[in-house]
């Protein structure tokens, strides 16, 4: 049975644990449905040109776990930003686990999603909000959807901030020989709040996972949303990101992903601007190597007048490892006085590693500031000479630079102690130690 | 320390210098001055190792012993220092950081421990106080938006923390104003001691009004064609090149 059949039959048993009666269900179903009728992508379709998930369907992933597992704190502390303290929502093999996470009701909420979708108390904000920006359409969305169960639930009322930021964490414990995760997130933030939030997934050993994931982020009239995705898994480990995010007048939204890791890696980052004076940055920086692969799939979507967005990726790729740039704007007649800027600068450290690099701007407006610029090159040799000729190796000046090339997209991270451990992490990618923390 | 001895180097195929002989001994200052396209440039970047440059006849020695093979960051081990006309930017990286892995990185390859912090600290502030450099600049990401000045400084700085044996200066005067020319300068002279060796590469004598050099060489064409007391460079400046590329004709 390949997975697709696995996934239909499944959904079946999914719905006999489940309130059946309560109005996410015709969600789901309706969900489902699409997923039926279109099944996983294949690379016939534009946007899937370059990434292929033939491999991925042909194993058998358990849908969900046979048992709960659990984790001791002290083995995965390492993953979690543990320098600060932070709100944490935690899960296990997609399980929740209370005992390694923090959530709070006060003043805000940080929970769980399958809190907000049984009880009653959440069914207002879950009614406006629940799958109102993820696509209907696009078919591992609706996959998702249609399992949509557990993940983060965050709702952020107006001007409130949380005391702290916040972690989501998954884990993969390998218990199962490859189980297939489909987390799902909500993030509201209402009228002048503010949310951190660090999202990464890890697997613990080197049986095989696939995490299929939705976010939507609502940013309310001037809301504040830095978002920080830490993608350094196993290399048996693949995911594919499903982010949505609906912004509102002056609302800031920045997202920052840092990918490092993992076998697949499929990043849909979509932003839709419905209002004016509204702020999106959309950062990445992407190191990767053996037979990794990456795919940033990106949609800026200028609905309204007077808005900005920012894209700068930086991709870095050495050995076997494939990437991919699709970076979409769209800027609506309406849209007046639009100042959109991407950014794609890529760096091939080994003549086997390919990147395919594509902007794709359809501007139906005449008054607008529309820039896009994408390089593919090497290290400069004038520079690494530089370095060279003051005593530094020729490995440790190439990491050097690599860094300084990288750099810019980590001036823009908020937290001090996620930017030590982001840049620990590159040092670590890069294989250096060059006696200071980059 | 340092002979040059019938040096002959090429890039991509062309020919650029075509027998160099140079001997520089402690304590001594040269000046190597040359038009556009002569191939002192090249020279300083063939001293410190630069790979593109191929070594097609001859040799270079540095106290004692041939370098010909030693990659450009053995050279800086031995001792050997290449102030760039043009230093790269490191952004994230400040002047300090860079300076600690620059100083730890030649220990390690001496089979040295890293240098202690407090050591460190002390080493940065000895010498930026020397230069006249504030201790913000340190703390700011290596280049990254100096001014030309500021540039050269940071270089002289790198020098004076490096303490190398020889230092080589690629046109450290070009793109400076009058004041930065001898702030730059200044710095030089306080590092000139009897048992190092400095290499001056310049296409004007005005530097050499600061820096006084011992030695003057003219280079054209990938030869030096012509070598005396710093009185040639000022000979230079009131003749042009044009007579030495004559007598080099002839």
């Amino acid at each position: 049975m390949d997975l697709k059949d696995k996934l239909i039959s499944s959904f079946m048993a999914f719905e006999n644990n489940i309130d059946v009666e309560h109005s996410v269900h015709d969600i789901r179903t309706a969900a489902m449905k699409n997923f039926e009728t279109r099944g996983f992508p294949s690379k016939k379709e534009e946007n899937w040109k370059y990434t292929s998930l033939n491999s991925l369907q042909k194993t058998d992933f358990s849908i969900f776990p046979r048992e709960e597992n659990t984790l001791e704190y002290k083995d995965v502390k390492k993953y979690f930003i543990h320098e600060i303290d932070t709100y944490k929502i935690v899960f296990v093999d997609g399980i929740y686990s209370s005992y390694l996470s923090e959530t709070t009701h006060d003043g805000v909420d940080i929970c769980l999603m399958s809190a907000a979708l049984t009880k009653p108390m959440y069914k207002q904000v879950i009614d406006v909000y629940f799958n109102k920006i993820a696509s209907k359409d696009e078919s591992l969305t609706s996959l998702n959807t249609a399992f949509s169960r557990e993940g983060a639930y965050i709702y952020i009322p107006k001007n409130k901030m949380p005391k702290k930021p916040v972690e989501i964490l998954h884990f993969a414990t390998g218990n199962e020989a490859s189980l297939m995760l489909q987390p799902r997130n909500l993030i509201v933030v209402e009228e002048n709040a503010e949310l951190q939030v660090i999202e990464r997934h890890q697997s613990l050993t080197s049986n095989e996972v696939l995490t299929n994931s939705v976010t939507e982020i609502f940013a309310a009239k001037s809301a504040i949303v830095d978002y920080y995705k830490i993608q350094n898994d196993n290399s048996t480990a693949s995911l594919i990101d499903n982010t949505y995010i609906d912004q509102k007048d002056k609302s800031v939204v920045k997202i920052h992903s840092f990918c490092f890791g993992g076998k697949l890696t499929r990043n849909n980052l979509n932003f839709y601007q419905n209002g004016e004076f509204i702020d999106s940055t959309l950062k990445g920086v992407t190191i990767l190597g053996e037979k990794q692969h990456v795919d940033h799939h990106t949609l800026v979507h200028h609905k309204q007048p007077n808005c900005e967005s920012h894209q700068d990726y930086k991709g870095i790729y050495g050995e076997n490892s494939t990437g991919v740039f699709n970076g979409k704007i769209i800027v609506d007649k309406i849209a007046q006085k639009t100042d959109a800027f991407q950014q794609n600068n890529n760096i091939l450290i080994s003549d086997k590693a390919t990147i395919n690099s594509k902007p794709q701007l359809e501007i139906f407006a005449d008054d607008v500031k529309c820039s896009h610029g994408c390089t593919i090159g090497q290290l400069d040799n004038e520079a690494l000479f530089y370095l060279q000729t003051r005593g530094i190796p020729e490995k440790e000046a190439r990491a050097l630079l690599m860094y300084a090339f990288a750099n810019n997209v980590l001036a823009s991270v908020r937290i001090p102690e996620l930017k030590t451990r982001i840049n620990k992490l590159i040092a670590k990618k890069l294989g250096v130690n060059l006696g200071f923390d980059l | 320390m340092l002979k040059i001895r019938n040096l002959h180097a090429s890039v991509e195929g062309k020919k650029i210098l075509k027998g160099i002989n140079l001997e520089v001994n402690a304590g001594e200052v040269h000046a190597i001055m040359g038009p556009n396209g002569s191939g002192k440039s090249t020279l300083a970047s063939v001293i410190a190792g630069k790979e593109e440059f191929e070594v097609t006849q001859g040799s270079i020695e540095f106290e004692g012993e041939d370098i010909d093979e030693a990659s450009p960051e053995e050279r800086a081990h031995k001792g050997v220092f290449l102030s760039f006309q043009y230093p790269v930017e490191i952004p994230g990286v400040s002047v300090t950081n860079f300076m600690k892995t620059a100083i730890n990185e030649s220990r390690k390859a001496k089979g040295l421990e890293d240098m202690p912090a407090k050591e460190m600290l002390k080493l940065i502030r000895e010498k930026s106080e020397m230069l006249d450099i504030d201790r913000k600049f340190l703390s700011r990401s290596l280049n990254e938006g100096f001014s030309g000045g500021e540039k050269k400084r940071n270089e002289i700085f790198q020098m004076a923390m490096l303490e190398p044996k020889l230092s080589i200066l690629d046109e450290t005067d070009s793109g400076l104003d009058i004041d930065a020319l001898r702030i730059v300068a200044n710095g030089v002279n306080k590092l000139r001691s009897d048992d190092k060796a400095t290499i001056l590469i310049t296409h004007y004598q005005r530097l050499l009004e600061y820096i006084i050099p011992d030695f003057v060489h003219v280079i054209h064409d990938g030869k030096i064609v012509k070598s005396g007391g710093k009185e040639l460079a000022l000979e230079l400046e009131d003749k042009g090149y044009d007579w030495l590329k004559q007598e080099a004709a002839v």
